[in-house]
């Protein structure tokens, strides 16, 4: 009867799932989709305790509270901290899935290896290497996000660098094979450890080349590969809500990748294996070029003369905290009936989706946050582009010069607008070390300061201003 | 509009990969499985059918109406299938398991596909909640009649699955609530 009520509850837990990833095709049904994702987890958890076999509540009990525990301080994180929590969940769930699969080994070769099929031992060797590799490289992909210390952020390269992975990896899947042909040969106690030593070391060195730009597509990638691991899971524990929670897991961190792969004009390989951003400092030549800088006097008036104004953030306005004061600037603008527009790149902050997120945030509404494909027609129309915090993505260079690492690259065409203005902190180059050439252009105008400051001061001027003069 | 169009041609691109990919795994597992010579007569015909299914669900994920219910009752009916991991000898059923990976694949890039970009950064979380399903297989290896060692294994892992679940929905409704509308603008 147990048996009867646990499959029937798996089997609402995974149609609840799929309906709860459905909901999210629209901001306003997307809450509902929570709400049945935690319903499904509910029945799935309670189902499965529940069942006779579960003779041992106490650590249950305790790893459910210590989950609670550490849970809901995870959830309370700034927005801008929610890439490097989103990294520390794929590693927990690669830690999960590894855990499990080596305890299953433990447990069937002690039982005798008639336990341990061709198919168990595969699945499980298939699960321990995605799990830990998901951890450590999940671990790593989580601390540069942070910016700890002693974690690089930028790209670490050395000779040999794809080989000797390559070869890290197929000495775990060496491993893997030899003891899939003999589960429980003497050996096999030092090669299952070794396997496990091996996914995570390969996890490091797999996240190590990588670094800033890259870094909204490396966690879609390990967002696939937690989710594959959970299907590994499922083929270990013979159990189908697994397989199919894993698959929407990792059919959605697939999508994800492919999603800002095209947006960086780049493939997977070239992500993995293109140690991005310790580009050529070379192209630094000796000519000076101008910069045209404006007064916020001077950009504040041209931006009430304006009817459509197309506001282009970048992740740098989430570093220097200035959500807030855009919002005030967007309120100003708007009360003066004049049209704002915020264009979002797919890669504009350090996960997919991060700058909508951070601006719905700072209350602007979703209606006005449009995406770089739609906005791109209006530009022309487009009497001031004001670009904040925001570099490589507006770079027209793009669309013209081979020589730049972003060559191909899709960009928001802020160079069309009537008149563009950027704020920028300084004069160094972004993330691929490159010249902006959009900040030579005659209708150009920089506006050099921190972020904020120079948002607030603007929301100041356009709302005092207007009686002045 | 064009959004839709985008998207879906990242799913119909998603889609071959995988197709690809499926196949692939098909042949390997069929390999294997020749080798363990477990079952061999089963073999070409579950081929054929989890060939044949394939070939079914893609063009079922590509039109604008998401045929949900049919897919749906697809992976219900042969997750309700009797499944027992405590029995030893009772052969694992493979091909319905990497059936349901199949099908569950295309039902989430059909799905995917269709989540509003705004909200990319909350459907990995819930996603990530979602995939912390792996707790009914923490459950299972740490209150099961399982040595002391192998059940703290399970709580490792559990805990790692549960904290995973709490602040994966937490976070995702704490980020969808944010998302509003014009205000004081009439509602659409």
């Amino acid at each position: 009867m147990t048996h009867h009520i646990v499959q029937l509850s798996y089997v609402l837990a995974a149609i609840l799932f799929i309906f709860s990833l459905y909901w999210m095709n629209d901001p306003k049904t997307a809450r509902r989709g929570v709400f049945a994702g935690i319903f499904a987890m509910f029945l799935a958890v309670v189902s499965t305790w529940i069942q006779p076999g579960i003779i041992h509540h106490d650590w249950i009990l305790v790893a459910i509270v210590l989950g609670f525990v550490v849970g809901i301080p995870l959830a309370m994180v700034p927005l801008t901290a929610v890439p490097q929590r989103t990294a520390l969940s794929h590693a927990f769930g690669g830690l999960a899935a590894g855990l499990v699969g080596a305890a299953k080994y433990y447990l069937w070769s002690g039982e005798g290896s008639e336990q341990l099929t061709t198919f168990r031992m595969t699945a499980i060797v298939a699960e321990v290497i995605l799990g830990f590799l998901t951890l450590t490289g999940s671990l790593l992909a989580a601390g540069k996000l942070q910016e700890i210390k002693w974690i690089p952020q930028r790209p670490v390269t050395y000779p040999l660098q794809n080989v000797s992975n390559i070869l890290l990896l197929l000495a775990a899947v060496g491993l893997g094979a030899l003891l899939v042909m003999d589960p429980t040969g003497p050996w096999a106690k030092f090669a299952f450890p070794g396997i496990i030593v091996l996914a995570m070391i390969f996890g490091v060195l797999l996240i190590i080349p990588i670094g800033g730009a890259d870094m909204p597509t490396v966690i879609s990638i390990l967002n696939s590969y937690a989710g594959l691991a959970a299907v590994a899971m499922g083929f270990v524990l013979d159990n189908k809500l697994l397989i199919v929670a894993g698959a929407l897991d990792g059919s959605s961190g697939l999508i994800l990748s492919i999603i800002m792969c095209r947006a960086m004009n780049r493939s997977f390989t070239n992500v993995l294996f293109g140690a991005f951003g310790q580009v050529t400092a070379a192209k630094a030549d000796g000519e000076e070029r101008v910069y045209k800088s404006e007064t916020i006097e001077g950009a504040a008036q041209v931006l009430e003369q304006a009817e459509l104004v197309v506001i282009i953030p970048g992740y740098g306005m989430a570093v220097a905290q200035a959500q807030n004061r855009v919002r005030e600037l967007y309120d100003q603008l708007v009360k003066r009936g004049i049209t704002v527009k915020f264009a979002i790149h797919p890669v504009a902050g350090r996960m997919p989706g991060h700058m909508n997120v951070l601006l719905a945030d700072a209350d602007i509404p979703y209606n006005d946050l449009v995406e770089m494909d739609e906005i791109n027609s209006d530009m022309p129309q487009c009497d001031v582009a004001l670009v904040i915090g925001a570099n490589d993505v507006v770079n027209p260079a793009a669309r013209y010069d081979k020589s730049t690492p972003i060559y191909g690259m899709p960009i928001i065409n802020a160079d069309k607008a009537k008149t563009v203005f950027a704020i920028k902190r300084s004069k160094n180059p972004g993330f691929a070390g490159i010249d902006n050439e959009l900040y030579f252009q005659d209708n150009t105008f920089m506006l050099f300061g921190d972020a904020k400051a120079v948002v607030g001061d603007l929301a100041k001027q356009l709302s005092g201003g207007s009686g002045m003069h | 509009m064009m959004q839709k169009r985008k998207s879906g041609k990242v799913a119909g691109r998603a889609a071959r990969a995988l197709a690809g990919l499926g196949l692939a795994l098909i042949v390997s597992v069929g390999g294997s499985l020749a080798r363990a010579d477990v079952t061999s007569e089963d073999e070409p015909q579950a081929i054929s059918e989890s060939g044949a299914s394939m070939e079914e669900s893609v063009p079922a994920l590509t039109p604008e109406a998401p045929s949900l219910p049919e897919v749906t009752t697809n992976v219900a009916s042969s997750t309700a299938q009797a499944t027992n991991e405590h029995d030893a000898h009772a052969p694992v059923d493979y091909w319905s398991l990497l059936l349901v990976l199949v099908l569950a694949t295309f039902i989430g890039i059909g799905v995917i596909g269709r989540v509003s970009r705004l909200l990319h950064t909350p459907l990995m979380s819930l996603t990530n909640a979602i995939s912390a399903i792996a707790v009914v297989g923490s459950i299972v290896v740490t209150g099961a009649d399982y040595p002391l060692e192998i059940r703290m294994f399970g709580a490792v892992a559990l805990f790692a699955s549960m904290t995973n679940i709490v602040s994966g929905f937490l976070i995702t409704d704490r980020m969808l609530r944010m998302f509003k509308q014009k205000r004081g603008g009439a509602k659409q």
